[in-house]
């Protein structure tokens, strides 16, 4: 009546590909269907390990070749100094040409208002579209998971934007087997999301075999740190610490890298790649709700700057 | 946040296999209960994400956290307490890492689920023991079918409810195996299970000692998906064409592409498609890496003996089981667009890397997949519709016949004027061949239907 699957070692299979190969070729693929079909992409590249796996990932794509694409990177101005160095010695080993997008550049010009808050993560979206607009380019890699996040759990890998970068989740183009439809009219774009399937865990277990450089934030250090929201903020111009928080110093790492003013760090004493995979592994706190107030406003925080352009 | 494991095997926890499966239910039939426990219990859903399910749950007056919030994360989805969409989920255990396309069971279904199914290795299909096999259970397998999925499962739920008979169970597991079998599915597993409860999800039953098959998730952890790619024809795409034309590397010509299907050789006498031309395989570069020896689904770059034109959307397979090429495909399609498909509509055919003109030249048929009844000559086929349709393309290409190649005997048809993907296609025959004993006695019209 029924039948049961014989069990099987599947690593005993002379054809198995782990996961990490399967994510790799398909991310691989993605990259290649881009080169193929678009006329100008970009990486997003924000210095954060997402964007690095990117740049890893692409590189491998294109050997021996050099990567077909530009960087971008929207820079909010409260940046770590790590992950800047970081980005600029990437692109200078790799001869890769990058175009920065600035967030202060836009509130100089009085085209965007600082919020009360002090955070600018929701403002890169207007430097981010205006970037895009004006380098006129028609595929924009993003390191989106679908993991990260409800809203993007929905997420197309190749996901249109109208003229407005606006993302309609009512109106996304069915995806089916490895066929992603770009076509795209003047004025829209595609974002495309190489890293879709991939879990942070995933992420970070390639970065351990593939022995990818990151800045070194990510791994336990001494930091002087104070308390904001239930996260530790590190101090800086854009406007912390305020009357009544204090600095102390913890042995901490960063599990996500932003903006300076909303991402926090976790106190940690993983100071090697092994050790942070051992604690994602037992972390019992997805790494958006453990460092992210952008997506502590609200339940639809992520979707609603989704919907205006955001990545 | 604490540190503790042994650091060496967690790293190789890394090489785990991965499993792409669907599922399909309607809440009814506690298809959210089964994903949020499978989640829950499997612990991949974190403390955060629980305590907003509950906050959640609160605000809309309800005691218990309903774990259908997991997945429903559109703002529209909360407001209107539907899912709109497919959701992917992502969870692992030590022994797998698995990717769950949850597709929603009222709205859009049969687009959303053909979608979920097209790139999954399992199929779960829930029914309600109460209930047994119904309309929408024949519905649900008769997409599994049409999409081949290797691997069904049929998940009674609720035996809690029918207090855990054996009985009940066996006559369900017997009439859907029978009639999924007769549709050709190659592989059915029914489990008795209560997802409200736990029983036979992620944890034996204590329940229901009559059962000594695995429960859910030991039969996710367990089930191969590695196909012998050996037992199948090498078909490898052109994606793209790498020219570095560096001091280095200054005549380097590599094809790269994702292995479709089969095994590829260094050594290997190749025919290049649609031209005809032939070559070997002089190398293969996986990712880096030079290899004698690469298969399906491997992204790879092939460099051949000779210097023969080789571009995008081209297909590279051993000459020995290179397919045909043709401009005339019959096809089963299923309709994702919210505009109809019409004889006569010039449109894009996107097959593996290719992009061709085509003209939709008639749509014999269209199949009810309640009853697997056929409408001779509908004149259009609409939104969630399963029809067979017969184009003409522009160029020729080597198209497999989805029974045999998933991955090249796919296409889409794309409206040229602003890009909507309209129809998600499969070349040759709706169902496998088993199904030819199972058409309906009384079916209208068996024309251009193959049972």
């Amino acid at each position: 009546m029924t039948t049961t699957a014989a069990v099987t070692d599947d690593l005993d299979n002379p054809y198995a590909l782990s996961h990490l190969d399967a994510l790799e070729s398909e991310a691989v693929h993605i990259f290649r269907e881009v080169a193929g079909e678009f006329e100008r992409p970009v990486i997003l590249f924000s210095g954060g390990k997402d964007s690095i796996v990117m740049l890893h990932l692409a590189l491998k794509a294109f050997a021996p070749a050099a990567v077909p694409f530009s960087l971008l990177h929207v820079d909010t101005g409260h940046n770590f100094p790590e992950v800047l160095d970081y980005r600029d010695r990437t692109v200078e080993r790799h001869g890769l040409r990058l175009h920065v997008a600035s967030v202060q550049d836009f509130i100089d010009r009085g085209e965007l208002r600082e919020r009360p808050d002090g955070t600018r993560n929701p403002l890169q979206t207007v430097p981010l579209l205006d970037a895009i607009d004006k380098g006129r380019f028609d595929a924009v890699f993003g390191g989106g998971r679908r993991d990260e996040e409800k809203a993007r759990a929905k997420e197309r890998v190749f996901s249109l934007r109208d003229e407005f970068g606006g993302w309609d989740p009512r109106r996304q183009r069915p995806e089916l087997w490895q066929l992603y439809n770009g076509k795209h009219s003047p004025g829209e774009h595609v974002r495309v999301f190489p890293l879709s399937n991939w879990t942070e865990l995933d992420v970070w277990q390639y970065i351990a075999r593939e022995k990818i450089e990151l800045p070194a934030i990510y791994y336990a250090h001494e930091r002087e740190v104070f308390a904001r929201n239930g996260m530790w903020l590190s101090p800086g111009e854009w406007g912390g610490p305020k009357d009544g928080e204090s600095l102390e110093t913890r042995q901490v790492r960063y599990r996500t890298v932003g903006d300076m003013s909303c991402t926090g760090a976790v106190d940690s004493d993983a100071d090697t790649i092994e050790a942070v995979i051992a604690e994602i592994a037992a972390s019992r706190l997805t790494e958006r709700g453990a460092t992210r107030a952008d997506d502590k406003m609200s339940e639809a925080a992520m979707e609603d700057r989704k919907r205006e352009g955001y990545f | 946040m604490s540190t503790n494991t042994d650091a060496i095997d967690v790293v190789d926890a890394g090489a785990t296999s991965l499993l792409r499966f669907a599922t399909a239910g309607s809440v009814d039939d506690g298809k959210s209960t089964l994903v949020g426990r499978l989640l829950h219990d499997s612990k991949s859903v974190l403390a955060d994400q629980l305590e907003a399910v509950e906050h959640a749950s609160r605000n809309r007056g309800q005691e218990a956290p309903d774990l259908a919030l997991l997945t429903d994360g559109l703002r529209a989805e909360r407001e209107q307490g539907i899912t709109i969409d497919v959701a992917y989920r992502y969870f692992a255990t030590p022994r797998r890492r698995f990717i769950l396309a949850d597709t929603p069971g009222h709205v859009q279904y049969t687009r959303n689920m053909v979608t979920g199914a097209s790139t999954a290795e399992l199929a779960v299909v829930l029914v309600d023991a109460r209930n047994g096999v119904v309309e929408q259970t024949r519905r649900h397998a008769a997409v599994a079918a049409l999409l081949r999925v290797p691997h069904v499962v049929l998940a009674v739920n609720k035996m809690d409810l029918v207090d855990y008979a054996e009985p009940v169970f066996a006559a369900i597991a017997e009439e859907f195996t029978t009639y999924a079998a007769s549709l050709g599915v190659p592989e059915i597993t029914a489990i008795p299970i209560s997802a409200l409860a736990g029983d036979n999800v992620v944890s034996p039953s204590a329940n229901m000692d009559w059962y000594g098959g695995p429960t859910v998730l030991e039969h996710l952890e367990t089930v191969p998906v590695v196909a012998d790619p050996a037992d199948d024809p090498g078909r490898f795409p052109v994606q793209y064409v790498i020219r570095p034309q560096t001091a280095e590397h200054p005549d380097y010509r590599g094809y790269a592409g994702q292995i479709a299907s089969g095994v590829l050789r260094v050594g290997d006498a190749v025919t290049v498609l649609p031209s005809g031309r032939t070559s070997t395989i002089e190398a293969i570069d996986a990712l880096g890496q030079a290899v004698d020896v690469a298969w399906a689904p491997q992204s790879v770059t092939v460099r051949l003996t000779d210097d023969i034109d080789v571009s995008r959307g081209d297909l590279i397979a051993p000459t020995a089981t290179a397919p045909g090429v043709s401009q005339d495909i019959e096809a089963t399609i299923c309709h994702v667009a919210d505009r109809p498909l019409t004889v006569g509509q010039r449109v894009l055919l996107k097959h593996t890397t290719r992009t061709v003109k085509a003209i939709v030249k008639d749509i014999p048929s269209r199949l009810t997949l309640d009853d697997l009844s056929q409408h001779p000559a509908p004149g259009e086929l609409v939104a969630n519709d399963i029809g067979r349709i017969v184009v003409r393309t522009a160029e020729p290409l080597a198209l497999d016949a989805y029974a045999d190649s998933r991955r090249t005997g796919s296409f889409l048809l794309i409206d040229p004027a602003d890009g909507t993907t309209l129809t998600a296609g499969m070349a040759g025959n709706a169902f496998a061949e088993a199904a030819a004993e199972a058409a309906p006695a009384d079916a209208a019209d068996d024309e251009g239907w193959d049972f």
